[in-house]
């Protein structure tokens, strides 16, 4: 059995046929191809699958599909803007905020999400919002500067 | 722009902030057909029988693979890295929880999973070994039972140093300490977990494998022995890998299935495994019970160090570490210290757990020694009344001993370990926390000051000692230099994270004045890069790295022969300079490294014996570890009333010699002390006396978050490696190795006014709060 969802990604519309237990993690990359986004747990702890569903962070790999029906997603391949890194990734880039690069999609988000409601966080409240997710190779202290640099150029 | 060492931005990074990396689960092929792995529920139990018709009959299942379809091909077994035999997919019985006994192949990863339900295995459950201090009891049920002649869960028994001379110390000891400890069973945790797509074309014969993987060349080869194909019809890739930590160097079933799998279907088969899969069945790190013993004199001299090591390797031994070394390089556990002598016992046993043992940035078990050594001495310090610090570098090696031959025979390269050390002290402001301590004491606030000192032994190895199934641990560059003077660079060594592209494009840029930028690093592939043994172990930099160095090195004297008859002098007579050979005494005259890489393509009249073009290749065997060391100081709180840990500072010195990217390697280091605090604090895979494995998600393994992890505070000593081409030591797990006892003598120290003298990581709220009862547990096990 199938259903039929519509959802906005990035700005772009996608209609599709999906099973109704389909995660949205797998729908996002493995029906739409966009695999910016990781699948690294299935249990909401880590956070490598963080999207915005109408604007507000989700994990990805705890919501179905089927309940994205009808709303606006954006992943980090919506981050860049015409052509240019948003200074979240730029920070990223500057201030060594990853490694392996796998959880990094999922922090660029929570941080963009911040940032829009925050835009000058202390290091506490950046701390904070990346407290759901996990990197296992930067120890966090460059995540926190990559923010804070993001913070400090503002477009 | 022209750099070599130094800060700068790594060239991987624009892929991934964009979502652009390319990891194993994001490769999606024409046809490609999904597998899936049924596990075992049981930690040990007869397979009777195993129905896989109603899996079959599903209409979007392609094929079931059990052990005994493998077994006709004669791959139901398969050589783990340390010469025993694992199971693929299980034929006889299931020696522990999650093992892999059969392998649905469907058209989709949600059927593939559904397939899973529909086999239906009958199961005898036989009585499990869990307790490790018990496997070796001759009583105890019979774990591997495949094996010939075997009678008993031993495994292997291995001894380093002079045991009678220890004795002898030790008979004349003023004071000594004896201490059992547990390294508890960890897991690497990369976040990414471990997955293959495999595609074999049935006309060429060729087989493609994608993989996580920190070693495809002995990858390659293993399915080369294992499966009877040819090597050179086998392509190992190891695309973008979401982070190793020695969890992705072993070759799991779950590679071999997809692999079967899809010369069975012929079509491309993906296999990802779950979280819960990573945790239960793949490589785990320590789990070593370590009995220690530490003599010394009255006024604080450390004279000798004695341990004896219970090893649980699991139900296979699959540890991945050099032949010769069956307990790793535990033999460096008399630490940073001048002792008299020393002596070191270690059994491996078969337990009803996955296989594993080496992994999690441990340099092959240091950090198990660097646990042990540097929990004793700070228990010598509690015995004598005397500071940590003090005790610490009253016995550190001086740096007029380098090089220094250890008591277990490894001879340290060099260090200053009383200036590292008082680095560490004086950014800490080591004698103002003491006093901020005691005061703290007297309004019954518990805080801890944890020091840890260590050396590491890193860079695997001397061909003369160190292989992994007869393959010597030597490792591989090619450098071609193209016509117009840019370059590509072929490393044997793979990156998971490590900046690779970077570091040793910076090694070549560094050697012949060109732009990183104008070098291309290709790594992790096995058809475009020359044979190693890959990146673990902390060896990249120490084995590749000089390799780099060195065919760069040999790329410049081919330039200097060009040049030479480009100017039409003498090759004697000319100087180097960053990018350019000059003429000795007129630096006018001179050629470019583009100028003479074009000369070298084109229809220039070369000296005799000199081939066309610049392109060069190395082998690199060290004729020696590099041994990295730092001096790490930790502060705590603790909750008396909840037993929480709270980490207020981290200060961490580092010396790995010369640093090539300095943002790197900090970055490495801070990754080493988050785990340092996890481990000591948070992570552990347990069992109940059934077997059921208790950290089997991230929600029962825990790992430091942002919260856990505070501000680290780095500083750096460099004292170069007198026999590495560029001075460099590897530095992947000092902060791993080096940063788990600073926690927990932190801790420790922190309950000292309860008279707390040891606890067993993790140091979770509930195992302080009993330590400040006096009855700390065993934390390998949810019985007590």
């Amino acid at each position: 059995m199938t259903i039929r969802i519509t959802v906005r990604v990035n700005g772009t519309e996608y209609a599709r046929d999906v099973e109704p237990r389909l995660l949205l993690i797998h729908f996002l990359r493995d029906e739409l191809g966009l695999t910016g986004s990781h699948w690294g747990c299935d249990t909401s702890n880590c956070g490598a699958c963080v999207v915005w569903l109408d604007a507000k962070p989700v994990k990805s790999c705890t919501l179905l599909a089927a309940m994205a029906d009808g709303h606006q997603l954006r992943t980090v391949e919506g981050l860049e803007r015409d052509g240019r890194l948003d200074p979240v990734q730029q920070g990223f880039i500057e201030c060594h905020g990853l490694q392996c690069g796998f959880c990094t999609p999922g922090m660029m988000m929570t941080a963009r999400w911040l940032l829009d409601h925050h835009p000058d966080p202390d290091e506490a409240q950046i701390r904070e919002a990346i407290s759901g997710q996990v990197c296992r190779c930067t120890g966090y202290e460059n995540i926190v500067r990559a923010i804070q640099w993001a913070a400090e150029h503002k477009t | 722009m022209t750099q070599g060492f130094g800060r700068m931005l790594r060239k991987e990074d624009p892929r991934f902030v964009r979502g652009q990396g390319r990891f194993v689960d994001d490769i999606a092929l024409p046809g490609m057909l999904h597998g899936a792995v049924l596990r075992s529920p049981h930690p040990h139990a007869r397979i009777l029988a195993i129905d896989t018709l109603a899996a079959e009959a599903h209409p979007k299942v392609r094929a079931v693979i059990t052990g005994e379809t493998l077994a006709e091909r004669n791959l139901a077994w398969m050589p783990t890295l340390s010469g025993d035999r694992q199971a693929v997919l299980a034929t006889d019985k299931v020696r522990f929880q999650g093992q892999e006994v059969a392998f649905v192949v469907a058209e989709d990863r949600y059927s593939a999973r559904d397939a899973l339900e529909l086999i239906d295995v009958e199961y005898e459950p036989l009585p499990p070994v869990i307790d490790a201090l018990r496997a070796l009891d001759p009583r105890a049920p019979l774990i591997r039972d495949d094996l010939p002649g075997c009678t008993s869960n031993h495994i292997f028994d291995w001894e380093t140093g002079d045991a009678d001379k220890t004795q002898a110390v030790f008979d004349a000891a003023e004071v000594t300490i004896t201490q059992d400890m547990l390294y508890p069973r960890v897991h690497p945790a990369p976040l990414e977990t471990c997955g293959a797509v495999a595609q074999y074309d049935q006309v060429s014969g060729k087989l493609t494998v994608w993989e996580t993987t920190q070693a495809p060349h002995a990858h390659r080869t293993l399915y080369a022995m294992v499966a009877g194909l040819p090597e050179h019809k086998i392509r190992v890739i190891s695309p973008d890998i979401g982070g190793g930590f020695g969890n992705k160097v072993p070759i799991y079933p779950g590679y071999v299935c997809a692999v079967i799998g899809a010369m069975i279907t012929g079509q491309p088969v993906k296999w990802m495994e779950d979280r819960s899969e990573n945790l239960m069945s793949t490589c785990f790190a320590r789990d070593f019970h370590m009995h220690g013993e530490l003599a010394a004199s009255r006024d604080g001299k450390i004279r000798a160090i004695r341990v004896s090591v219970l090893a649980d390797h699991g139900a296979f031994n699959g540890t991945a570490q050099p032949t010769k070394y069956p307990a790793g390089f535990f033999g460096v556990f008399t630490g940073s210290y001048d002792l008299e002598a020393a002596h070191c016992r270690v059994t491996g046993a078969y337990t009803n757990k996955a296989p594993g043992g080496v992994a999690y940035s441990c340099s092959f078990r240091v950090t198990e020694a660097v646990y042990l050594v540097e929990r004793l001495v700070d228990m010598l310090a509690y015995e004598l009344e005397a500071d940590p610090a003090e005790l610490r570098m009253r016995n550190l090696l001086r740096p007029e001993q380098f090089p220094y031959t250890s008591q277990t025979g490894w001879t340290y390269d060099s260090g200053d370990y009383p200036r590292t050390l008082r680095l560490a002290l004086e950014i800490a402001g080591y004698e103002d926390l003491r006093k901020e301590q005691l005061s703290e004491r007297a309004t019954g606030h518990l805080m801890g000051i944890g020091i840890s000192f260590f050396t590491e032994a890193v860079g695997a190895g001397p061909r003369k000692h160190m292989d992994i199934l007869g393959l010597a641990m030597n490792d591989g560059a090619e450098l071609r230099i193209h016509p117009t003077g840019t370059a590509v660079l072929r490393i044997s060594v793979q990156t998971q994270g490590q900046g690779h592209e970077t570091t040793f494009a910076q090694i070549v840029a560094e050697e012949l004045g060109l732009s990183p930028d104008d070098v291309e690093v290709v790594h992790g592939d096995t058809d475009q890069t020359p044979f190693g043994l890959g990146t673990y172990g902390s060896r990249s930099t120490p084995v590749s790295g000089a390799a780099t160095a060195i065919v760069a090195r040999k790329v410049r004297e081919r330039a200097r022969i060009v040049a030479s008859a480009m100017l039409e002098v003498n090759p004697a007579d000319l100087e180097w300079e960053p990018g350019r050979w000059f003429v000795r005494g007129d630096p006018d005259q001179g050629r470019t490294m583009a100028e003479i890489a074009l000369a070298a393509h084109s229809d220039l009249e070369l000296p005799d014996g000199v081939e066309g073009h610049l392109d060069a290749s190395c082998v690199y065997n060290p004729p020696n570890l590099t041994y990295p060391c730092g001096a790490y100081v930790c502060v705590v709180d603790v909750d008396p009333g909840t037993g929480k840990v709270s980490v207020r500072r981290f200060v961490a010195v580092d010396d790995c010699g010369v640093r090539i990217n300095p943002m790197i390697v900090e970055g490495q280091v801070h990754r080493g002390l988050a785990d340092g605090i996890g481990m000591a604090l948070m992570e552990s895979i347990a069992f109940d006396a059934e077997g059921n494995c208790l950290g089997g998600s991230f929600m029962d393994y825990l790992l430091p978050t942002s919260l856990e992890c505070p501000a680290w505070e780095l500083g750096e000593t460099v004292t170069p490696s007198p026999h590495h081409p560029i001075g460099a030591k590897g530095v992947g797990e000092s902060a791993t190795v080096g940063s788990p006892p600073a926690v927990v003598n932190a801790v420790i120290d922190a309950l000292r006014p309860y008279g707390v003298k040891h606890a067993d990581m993790p140091l979770t709220p509930a195992q302080v709060w009993r330590a400040i009862q006096g009855r700390p547990l065993r934390t390998d096990l949810a019985i007590s």
